[in-house]
């Protein structure tokens, strides 16, 4: 089982690697070198030359790259910002909390949300506990989560004046951003619930708990709950990737000061070594919530943990 | 109200040994579908309403500022208002429609077509290419697709046509997984072996005998796939990475709207309205094909 779990954080390396790599491709085509874009049109171009050479970039691609990659993971330097002058991997971690907070809130209400909802609807097939949720779930899937937001935002901050729309100064600041990330999630989560629940309860197994006479809560709860939540757990992970890119919009919409407005910021501005890192950083944790809902799967499933614990 | 020609002994005969194709038999099934069918009717009047933009009103009417008639409530003569340019709003959002459409299925035309081809390669050359191939996926499934795309546009620079490139990349590796996973299904079936053991070059099994086959999965894919770069393209507009202004578009409307919230609500309503709806009808439409294509995976 450990070495299950080793051998997956060792599998992260090439991924964040190649990431990398490819951002860093696709960032070169930036137009403009760092030292026009951190001087300004005032410089000279000596001036420039001097700044790009101090920075590196006078070197061949692949050269810049390796130098890049070797000062971020071994001495945990992603440059300087070429706006604010500030170490990114600082500006980094002073936003990431709050992504973190937004994207951890609004899963979780995800899944409260989404996951007993969808359950009930699969159990109560073809009665309007099923269709109703069902269709609201299909209309907030089909709408990008800042739309959501600009529209609690007209009736919760602007008509009510419940909650404030702008900033993060307290919880209540997280309230709207996290409902309006969380709904379109929230309805992918209960479509998947249920249709994993009712796959689950078509199985030969229930239909082997009902014939020998097992009440009808007993079966659902005890027999299908526990399968047919073990694919929810895996798609949860997955789509945590959906959820960051919402994240971007939402945190840009409410004013947080976040890991997606940064980089939204730093695309803006042409501030490359921002984007660069913020990307990157968004990678990792994308990949270790990956790796940890793996785990925790092969943890909860026995079936997949037999194949770990005996083979392998 | 029955519609059906009278038909012969003989014919009702065929009818009932004749087997339907099954692209006939996936369109009568799906024509039960209600929702699917109000799905298919809403996107095929609104790509009809984005072609003929021009018989409704000019686009003159989009771009062209008033100041006089700036932030007006949505009347006979503006139906859906005007924004802070004095700009009529119906016809920004007819004309955004256009944008807006194009990218969507433009963007799962060209995924689907360059997913197909790779996809289809990986899985039936399989291993060593398909192994490149997939590692390649995975890499750019680990970066959030939007981030990506805003990666892309940054380096392209703003504009219909980098969009569109943008969020091509950014869904071309869901398509090669779903085409691969098919033609692994298909790849060793004895149709294969046959065409094979007839001396059929590869790239010809591949587009005559592996792709005809794995084509339900692929149709539902980019049904669904269009709602996705719709939405994916408003939050680009949203975020100032779409298209140029002052060229209407959905996201880009309500990026305006955004800044007269208090003053105009009803500025968000008919952009947020279309991308909700279009959205919602590809979304429909696909969960109806893939019903219809394949009747045992309904629940």
């Amino acid at each position: 089982m450990y070495r299950y779990v080793i051998k997956r954080i060792f599998m992260m390396i090439p991924i964040v690697i190649g990431v990398s790599f490819i951002i860093f491709s696709i960032l070169a085509f930036i137009p403009g070198d760092p030292g026009s874009i951190i001087l300004g049109p005032g410089a000279t171009q000596a001036e420039v030359n001097e700044l790009n050479h101090q920075l590196g970039y006078d070197q061949p691609f692949l050269q810049r790259y390796a130098n890049y990659m070797y000062k971020a993971f071994v001495s945990r330097d992603f440059g300087i910002s070429y706006a604010t002058r500030l170490p990114v991997f600082q500006q980094i971690m002073q936003r990431l909390p709050v992504s973190f907070l937004l994207a951890a809130s609004a899963m979780l209400l995800a899944i409260v949300v989404g996951v007993p909802i969808g359950m009930l609807s699969a159990v109560r097939q073809y009665t309007a506990l099923d269709y109703v949720p069902t269709a609201i779930a299909l209309f907030l899937a089909s709408l990008p989560a800042f739309l959501i937001g600009m529209v609690l935002m007209l009736f919760f901050s602007l008509w009510l004046n419940w909650f404030p729309s702008n900033g993060i100064g307290s919880w209540e600041h997280y309230v709207m951003p996290t409902i309006s990330l969380g709904l379109p999630y929230a309805s992918f989560q209960l479509r998947f619930t249920r249709s994993s629940m009712l796959e689950t309860i078509r199985q030969d197994y229930i239909r082997t708990a009902k014939a020998k006479g097992a009440p009808e809560s007993s079966v659902i709860w005890h027999h299908a709950m526990r399968n047919a939540l073990l694919p929810v757990v895996t798609v949860a992970g997955n789509n945590f990737g959906l959820l960051i890119g919402g994240a971007v919009a939402t945190e840009t919409l409410f004013g947080m000061p976040g890991l997606g407005t940064l980089i939204v910021n730093g695309i803006n501005t042409r501030d490359l070594p921002i984007v660069m890192a913020g990307i990157i950083v968004f990678t990792i944790l994308f990949s270790l919530i990956i790796l940890l809902v793996d785990v925790m799967y092969a943890f909860i499933d026995p079936r997949v943990k037999a194949r770990y614990t005996s083979g392998d | 109200m029955n519609n059906l020609p009278l038909l012969t002994e003989n014919q009702q005969d065929d009818l009932v040994f004749k087997k339907e194709s099954v692209l006939v038999e996936t369109w009568q099934r799906l024509k039960q579908n209600k929702l699917a069918m109000f799905g298919l009717i809403t996107i095929f009047l609104m790509i009809v309403l984005a072609f003929c933009a021009e018989l409704i009103t000019p686009y003159a009417n989009a771009i062209t500022m008033n100041f006089k008639q700036k932030l007006l409530l949505p009347s006979g003569q503006h139906w859906f208002g005007t924004d802070n340019f004095g700009r009529d709003v119906f016809a920004r959002c007819l004309y955004g429609s256009r944008v807006s459409l194009a990218v969507g299925f433009g963007t799962s035309i060209a995924s689907l077509l360059i997913g197909s081809v790779v996809g289809s390669m990986a899985g039936f050359i399989g291993g060593r290419v398909d192994n490149l191939i997939m590692r390649f996926m995975d890499l750019f499934s680990s970066m959030p697709a939007i981030l990506l795309a805003m990666a892309v546009v940054a380096a392209l620079g703003s504009g219909l046509v980098n969009v569109g490139i943008a969020i091509t990349i950014a869904s071309i590796p869901t398509f090669v997984r779903v085409v691969r996973s098919s033609v692994l299904s298909i790849a060793d079936q004895e149709f294969i072996e046959a065409a094979r053991a007839g001396g059929t070059r590869t790239p010809r099994i591949i587009f005559r005998h592996v792709l005809p086959n794995a084509i339900g999965p692929l149709i539902v894919q980019s049904t669904m796939n269009v709602s996705q770069m719709i939405i994916m393209a408003a939050v680009l507009s949203f975020l100032g990475m779409g298209v140029d202004p002052p060229q209407p578009e959905w996201g880009a409307l309500l990026s305006e709207a955004k800044e007269f919230l208090r003053t105009a609500p009803y500025l968000m309503f008919f952009p947020g309205a279309l991308i909700c709806l279009s959205s919602f009808s590809m979304n429909v439409l696909g969960d109806g094909l893939r019903d219809a294509l394949d009747p045992r995976l309904r629940d």
